[in-house]
Order: C-alpha cells, then sequence, then structure tokens
C-alpha cells in the first residue's frame, strides 16, 4: 500500500515552510489514530485535510498543535523541531493559534476577555484584541457574554481569539460543521476573507468535501491515519490517485471489470486500461456523461430534480452494453443541466466525450493504490 | 513498503505517548502527596499495634472482643434496617402519591440530618430518660429503660434515615410505570409486584444509602455514648480515656477499622454484581400520582410522627431546656468562644480539603485511565471507611512522633481533613466533568502554562462544585464529635464538644444553647448546597 504524497511545486515564493511533518505517528492502546502523516505545508498556504470521520484528521491536527505527542515521527513548524523523538514543545509555547470544533470559548468571559486572553503580557494587549475584533466584525460585540452570541458570531470570536496573538500558524478543526446550512456558505467565505487578509498559513480540517475543494490552496486526503493524496482542488478531484479519494469526492459511477488487451470495457466504451493490470475500476463522474445522438442507448428509470440540476438514474437496454451485464449492475447515474425535462420510462442515448478513469482493482481492493 | 515508511525508519522504535492526555508531574506530585497523607492513619495504628504485639494480640482475642464485635455489628444492621423502613415508605409516598402537601414534606423529611445524633441522643435522655420531662410531668419514671442497645438504636435510626431518603429518592422518581404496568397486567399482585420488580430496581439506591448508615452507625461515637450502649467506639473511647490502655485501644481501633473496611468491600462487590441500574428505560413516562384512597390519612400520620419525632421534638426540647436554662442564669458568655472556634475550625477545614480535594478530582476526571489514578483515589476514599474516632487516635499516636504538631490546631485540621476528603472531592468531580477538556487546550494554545489554566479557567469554572464541596466539609466539620474531643488543642473551645460533655453529666440547660447555635450554623451552609445546588 503506497502512501507517496505527491510534493507539487511550491506554490507561493519558493522558500520556508510553514510546517513539515515526517512519519508522524500517534497510537493510543496500540491502534493507530494516525499511521503515517507526511505533509509540508508552504507559508501562506490555505491546505485543508480532508477525509471520512475516523481517518485521523483531528488526531493530526492535535499533533500539530501539540495537545498530542506522537509515538514516532518528527514535527517542524516554521523550520524548527517542535516534536521528534527527542523534543517536545508543549502547545503553549508553539506559537499556533487553533479555532475548535466547539469553539471552546471561555463562558466565565466576555468576548474581548476572551481574545485578550492570548495576549497576556503585552503592552498593547487591549488594542490587539481590539483590531481582531475589528477584522472579524466584531467590534459591537466586546462586552457581550459567550452565551449571548449566535453560533455564526461564536466562531468569530474563536477565530479572533486565536488570530490575536500574531500565530505563525492557524489550525482549524471542522470549523463550519456547528453551524445550520443556511450560514455555512456565507461564514466560509467570510473566514476564507479574513485567512486571505491576514495572510496567516492555515491548515483547516473537514470531512466536507464542498468545504475543502471551495476555499484551500491545496488538499490533502486522509483515509485510515495516512496523507493519501495532495494537490490543488481540481487536480484530487479530476485526478483521484485511489478509489478512496475518487469515491468520497464528487460522485462517481464505478465499474469492476476484467482487463483484456490493456483495455477496459464499459457500457459507455472501451477505454485504455492505463495501469490497471487485471482488475480495473473504471470511474465515471455523472456530470461527464452527454446526451447525444449517437450513443449507447438506455432508458430513463429515476428522476432527482435538484433545481441547479437533475441527476437520472439511466438503465442501459438489454444487448445494448458490449460486455453487459457489469458488477454495479447496469444503471449510471447522469447529472445533467434541469432545464431538458426527462420523464423515466424516456428513451436516451448515452456518451462519454472524455476517457474515463481508470484504477488498478486487481485485488478489487478500492483503496489499492499505484 | 513505500519509501515515505521506510524513511520514518529511524522514528519507529515505540516510545511511550508522551500526551497531554498524560497527567503532568505536578498534579501527580499533588495528587499523591493527599493520597500519602490518607495513609498515615492506618501505617500508624499498624505501627502502634506492633510496638506490643503480644498485648495487642491479647486485646483482639479476648472474648470480650468477639462479643463487642458481634453487638457492634448487631447495632449497625438495626440501625439501617430501621432507617430503611423509614425512609422507603417515605420517600415513596412523597414522590409517587397524592399524599397531601407532599411537596412540603419532601423537603422537610430531609432536614434532620443538620440534627447530629449526640444531639438527638441528649433529647431523647433529657425527654424520655430517668428524671427527664416527661418524668417530671408524671410524677414518675417511665415503665422502660432508655438506654442501651434499643435505645441507641431508635436514636441513630431516626437521624440518619435522611442517608437512605436521599440516596433512594432519585431512584424512585426514576422508576419506570410501565414496569409496574407490565407486571400487574401479566396478573400479579400489588405485593408481588413491589417485590419482584419494584425493589430490584431500588436496590442499588437503597445498598448505597444503607451503607453509609451502616458506617455511621459503626463510627458514630457520640450517640452510643450518651446512650450508654456499648459499641465498639464507646469501649474504645473508655480504654483510651480512663484507663489509658493504648495498646488495647489501638488494637480495638484496628479492628473497627477493618469492619468498616469488610461492610464497603462488600458493598463494592455486591455492586459489581449488579446491573439493574444500567438498564433504565430510556423515556420514562410522566407517571400520575397514585391515589392512596382511604390510605391518606395513616400515611400522612406516620410520615407526621416521624418528622414530630426528628424535627418538632427537638425544637421543642432545646427550646425548653435553652429557656430554662436561661430562667436559671446559665452564662451565655463562653458560647461566643466556641461559635468563634467551631467555625475557626470548620472554615480551615473546609478550604484545606476543597485545595486537597482538586488534584485528586483532577486527575479522576481527566485521566481516568491513567495507571496511578486507581490507587490514589482508593487511598483518598479510605476516609470514607475509617471511624472518626480512630483516625483521631491514630494521628495521636503520630502526632507523639511529630513533635510541634502534636496538639495543634494543624493536627485537628489534619483529621477533618482525611475524614472529609471524599465529600469534597466528589462535589469537585461532578463539576469537573462539566468543563470541557477543549477549554482548557484552547487556553493552552493560547500561550497558557498548565497551573495557569488551571488557575484561570479550569477553577473558575468548577467553582460551583468546588465551593458545594467545601459547605459540604463545613457542615460535616461542625459536628464532628470524637476526633475534636480527642484532638483539639488546648484552649479550643467547640460546641459540639460543649454539647457532649454537658449531656454526658446530664446538665441539659447548658447543652441546649451550643447545640441550638449548632443547628444554626448548620442551616447556613445546607442553605448553600440547596442554593448551588437549585442553580444548576
Amino acid at each position: 500500500m503506497s502512501a507517496r504524497p505527491e510534493r507539487p511545486g511550491v506554490p507561493n515564493e519558493a522558500g520556508q515552510l510553514a510546517l513539515r511533518a515526517m512519519g508522524l505517528r500517534a497510537s493510543f492502546d496500540d491502534t493507530d489514530a494516525v499511521a503515517d502523516l507526511t505533509l509540508e505545508v508552504h507559508q501562506g498556504e490555505l491546505l485543508a485535510i480532508l477525509g471520512p470521520s475516523g481517518c485521523g484528521k483531528t488526531t493530526s491536527l492535535r499533533l500539530i498543535a501539540g495537545f498530542e505527542a506522537p509515538t514516532a515521527g518528527s514535527l517542524e513548524l516554521a523550520g524548527t523541531v517542535v516534536a521528534d523523538d527527542r523534543r517536545f514543545v508543549p502547545p503553549e509555547r508553539r506559537g499556533v493559534g487553533m479555532v475548535f470544533q466547539d469553539y471552546a470559548l471561555f463562558p466565565h468571559m466576555t468576548v474581548l476577555e476572551n481574545v485578550e486572553y492570548g495576549l497576556r503580557g503585552r503592552d498593547d494587549k487591549r488594542a490587539l484584541a481590539i483590531e481582531a475584533l475589528a477584522t472579524t466584525g466584531l467590534s459591537a460585540l466586546g462586552d457581550r457574554r459567550v452565551h449571548e452570541l449566535s453560533g455564526g458570531e461564536q466562531q468569530r470570536v474563536a477565530l479572533a481569539r486565536a488570530l490575536a496573538p500574531r500565530p505563525t500558524l492557524l489550525l482549524l478543526d471542522e470549523p463550519f460543521s456547528n453551524l445550520d446550512l443556511a450560514l455555512r456558505g456565507q461564514v466560509r467565505q467570510e473566514l476564507h476573507d479574513i485567512v486571505r487578509e491576514t495572510g496567516i498559513t492555515t491548515v483547516l480540517v473537514t470531512h466536507d468535501q464542498e468545504e475543502a475543494l471551495s476555499i484551500a490552496d491545496r488538499v490533502a486526503f486522509m483515509a485510515r491515519g495516512r496523507i493519501v493524496q495532495v494537490g490543488a482542488p481540481e487536480e484530487i478531484y479530476l485526478h483521484p490517485r485511489t478509489l478512496d479519494v475518487a469515491e468520497f469526492i464528487g460522485d462517481a459511477n464505478v465499474f469492476y471489470v476484467d482487463v483484456a488487451d490493456r483495455t477496459v470495457r464499459t457500457p459507455l466504451g472501451s477505454f485504455d486500461a492505463g495501469p490497471a493490470r487485471r482488475r480495473a475500476a473504471v470511474v465515471i463522474r455523472p456530470e461527464d456523461i452527454q446526451l447525444s445522438e449517437v450513443g449507447t442507448p438506455a432508458t430513463v428509470i429515476q428522476r432527482e430534480y435538484y433545481g441547479h440540476d437533475q441527476v437520472l438514474h439511466v438503465r442501459f437496454e438489454n444487448g445494448s452494453a458490449e460486455d453487459g451485464p457489469f458488477e454495479e449492475g447496469d444503471t449510471v447515474r447522469v447529472r445533467l443541466s434541469s432545464r431538458e425535462r426527462l420523464d423515466p420510462g424516456q428513451r436516451v442515448a448515452l456518451r462519454l466525450p472524455e476517457p474515463p478513469l481508470v484504477l488498478d482493482a486487481t485485488d478489487h481492493e478500492p483503496a489499492a493504490g499505484g | 513498503m513505500s519509501a515515505l515508511s521506510a524513511a520514518s525508519g529511524p522514528f519507529r522504535r515505540t516510545r511511550s505517548a508522551r500526551t497531554t492526555r498524560r497527567p503532568s508531574a505536578a498534579l501527580v506530585v499533588a495528587a499523591s502527596a493527599v493520597a500519602l497523607i490518607a495513609l498515615v492513619p492506618p501505617v500508624y495504628l499498624v505501627a502502634r499495634v506492633s510496638e506490643a504485639p503480644a498485648d495487642a494480640a491479647n486485646a483482639i482475642l479476648a472474648r470480650s472482643t468477639l462479643d463487642l464485635t458481634v453487638r457492634t455489628l448487631a447495632f449497625a444492621a438495626a440501625v439501617t434496617a430501621i432507617a430503611t423502613a423509614i425512609a422507603l415508605p417515605i420517600a415513596w409516598l412523597t414522590e409517587r402519591t397524592d399524599l397531601p402537601g407532599r411537596r412540603l414534606l419532601a423537603i422537610l423529611a430531609a432536614a434532620p440530618l443538620a440534627v447530629p445524633t449526640y444531639v438527638g441522643a441528649m433529647v431523647a435522655i433529657s425527654t424520655f430518660g430517668p428524671g427527664g420531662l416527661l418524668a417530671d410531668l408524671l410524677g414518675r419514671d417511665l415503665p422502660f429503660a432508655i438506654y442501651g442497645f434499643w435505645g441507641a438504636t431508635t436514636v441513630l435510626a431516626i437521624f440518619t434515615y435522611p442517608y437512605v431518603l436521599l440516596s433512594v429518592r432519585p431512584a424512585v422518581i426514576a422508576l419506570d410505570p410501565r414496569l409496574e404496568d407490565a407486571s400487574r397486567g401479566f396478573g400479579y399482585g400489588r405485593w408481588t409486584t413491589f417485590r419482584r420488580v419494584i425493589l430490584p430496581q431500588l436496590r442499588p439506591a437503597l445498598s448505597s444509602g444503607g451503607l453509609i448508615v451502616t458506617l455511621y452507625a459503626l463510627a458514630d461515637f457520640g450517640a452510643p455514648a450518651l446512650m450508654r450502649f456499648d459499641s465498639f467506639t464507646r469501649v474504645i473511647f473508655i480504654r483510651y480515656e480512663s484507663t489509658f490502655d493504648r495498646t488495647g485501644a489501638a488494637a480495638l481501633a484496628s479492628v473497627l477499622a477493618m469492619l468498616a473496611l469488610v461492610v464497603v468491600a462488600l458493598e463494592v462487590w455486591t455492586r459489581g454484581r449488579r446491573r439493574y441500574d444500567a438498564i433504565r428505560a430510556t423515556g420514562a413516562a410522566e407517571a400520575p400520582p397514585i391515589r392512596l384512597g382511604r390510605w391518606r390519612w395513616p400515611a400522612l400520620a406516620f410520615v407526621g410522627s416521624v418528622l414530630s419525632v426528628a424535627l418538632v421534638l427537638p425544637a421543642t426540647v432545646l427550646g425548653y431546656w435553652l429557656i430554662r436554662g436561661l430562667a436559671a442564669g446559665e452564662a451565655v458568655g463562653g458560647l461566643w468562644d466556641a461559635t468563634r472556634d467551631t467555625l475557626l475550625g470548620a472554615g480551615l477545614a473546609a478550604a484545606v480539603t476543597a485545595a486537597a480535594a482538586l488534584p485528586v478530582a483532577l486527575l479522576a476526571v481527566r485521566h481516568p485511565r491513567s495507571a496511578i489514578t486507581r490507587p490514589i483515589e482508593v487511598l483518598a476514599y479510605t476516609g470514607y471507611a475509617l471511624p472518626g474516632l480512630v483516625v483521631a487516635l491514630a494521628l495521636v499516636f503520630a502526632g507523639i512522633n511529630m513533635g510541634p504538631l502534636y496538639q495543634s490546631l494543624a493536627m485537628l485540621i489534619l483529621a477533618y481533613l482525611l475524614l472529609f476528603l471524599p465529600l469534597a472531592i466528589g462535589a469537585t468531580r461532578v463539576s469537573l466533568l462539566q468543563v470541557r477538556p477543549s477549554l482548557e487546550e484552547a487556553a493552552r494554545g493560547l500561550g497558557r502554562s498548565r497551573w495557569n489554566v488551571l488557575r484561570t479557567v479550569t477553577a473558575p469554572l468548577a467553582s460551583r462544585g468546588i465551593l458545594a464541596g467545601a459547605a459540604l466539609v463545613f457542615l460535616t466539620t461542625i459536628k464532628e464529635l470524637p476526633a475534636t474531643l480527642i484532638l483539639a488543642p488546648i484552649g479550643f473551645d467547640s460546641l459540639a464538644v460543649r454539647v457532649w460533655s454537658a449531656s454526658s453529666e446530664a446538665f441539659f440547660a447548658k447543652a441546649a444553647l451550643p447545640a441550638l447555635m449548632l443547628l444554626l450554623l448548620s442551616s447556613v451552609p445546607l442553605a448553600i448546597l440547596e442554593i448551588t445546588g437549585r442553580r444548576r
């Protein structure tokens, strides 16, 4: 099993890394919460660690913050080793700001007192706190008690509190999961703007692909305690390296087929098997399938209407597929603009303009990579 | 094996997980220090006994010791049985039935907790004893003797039943009426339903409340001594005080300590094998009160008579003796000294104990699975099992080797700390459980050290529980008798000791004023506890 994260060309000024983790491991009671965290984050970058729940992403964040000590591996922040097999710098001396999933605001303090908490011993404490409140648009709320605030406001207080001491690195643990859906998009944009404005290096942890893809410079996909793939959002989406990534990010039709003559056959045509050896998983995004005059004949069996678009469940007609039936059934989901009205029973023809993604599935192990 | 995991090879040796989940050295040291202090009484008791092993063996193996053991166990068992017989019906009547005035009665029924058992005994003797109020009124002595086994048992049961009541009441409230309905639906009668369905659900609460009363009966000194019942504590005290047989006293104290530990172990063991409390049905329906019908008035009479004996009688009798004493020119002056010293002792005990409880509670809440937590907790809870008299004697033996500590106020405070630490730990622990760990981590991440976080975040947020623990210790210390009697430094005047010495010489008028003051002082922390409990 390979975990070989990419190191693409440094997107920002070639220079210091804000964070460099080498083989970090965290075990509790003989099980690895994080098996191997190897990751580099560049100065000023916004990186999202994305993965299903229980994949070790929150523990990764806690390792970086210093709330857990690694069982193995090393961690550098801004070029300084903060954890390896000899050293362990405690969280209060790492200069890392963290926004917790539950915000962790101090209920016995006002908003201003919360923000000032991290500025102890600074002469300009009050000024810095007021500035941080201004940055997050909270200037009017300084005297409020935490429980008087809405969820979105609480989140901004947590952000202001984390930013006030000017940390070198900002960590966000599932920052939007406690907000209701209607608020999420707006708060996400606000947070993105604030982080961009301050230019602070940010690592965000989320299980929401939309969140990760929409605001991160790069996305690190994590599964079973390892970073599986790191790349720009487009790259992760268009070129997932493993089935894990492909299935988690975006919607996917997956056909498991045998490789013959370095070719895979699907109802939508035959394609180059690429790296696949004996078995292949052919991953077809629903939005990559088009209706056309000439193509594989099929029948609409179900329609999910979403307003901005629609998803059709389409069954290939008997004998229409070159080598049917296929293991995952002979239906696919097709995402189309919602303008065209297509009802169940209607006959259509489908085609795939671009060759699909083909991954090796020799062991029929979804996670098996190259 | 990928290139990267090979590269991480040098780091692969297992290193003990050094997480913030592991307790800090300072916390471990502080909690261990508390636990080590808790070891002082058992260690010195054993040391004292082994100084003269032959004499100690004689004292332990004497026929009289066996009699004493049987007598004391019978006493504790009888007290527990009677207290349960009083508490269970009151809990059920005030929570599940349409008993008239049940809300008020429910509150009043817990109030006898504020009456120390030696005050209860003094009231009983001065009312029903030879030459007491009733004898005065009737012009001759009553046809029964108030002293001895049954007198002591009755007095103790009447003033300790609230422990069972407080323990069983939540369980009665949580009873799922649908289970009773189900049982009746299968054709079982009321009595069978009670025995087979209700009682098993209440058993854990009854047994933990019963345990408190059993330990109380084993440990209580004031009531048995005044009621002239030779329980362990009275015999030990007489040996120590009158005959200066310290080895004998230490030997008997060891036997009593063992009895108490066996009782605790028994309760822990049986609780471990029961699982009734784990299967409480969720969403238990709000039960309509059971209609008592023609049993209403007998039920009310039962609750009323318990309260008359446990509350009205003490208040009336103490009031009577107070007036009679004042009329006879009883001096009021010394009362202030005794009040001041009592408050000083209880205040110091509350502060010291609350402070000592914090590291133990922190360790228990934040690091429950750390290997060191369990032994520290067990040690800190030994005071729960050891009778006050035993702890006091052990400290006397220890104090002889401690120079300036001997017969100092510090020694007395130490005894209170050992005895009441579990009360403070329990209350602190509950409030610590409500402080989310992420708050402490956020504070660390904002540049504060562990100690600073404890001071600025954890302690303020847990302050309610810490305060409740301190109030509980304060309340209990005010009433404490045997340790105060034995360890109070020269010149230290306490209300409890005043009540006791006046009562033991039948100067009831002299005892009334400090006793009333004691009740007054106890009601303040009770009110604090009530208020902090309500606001939650």
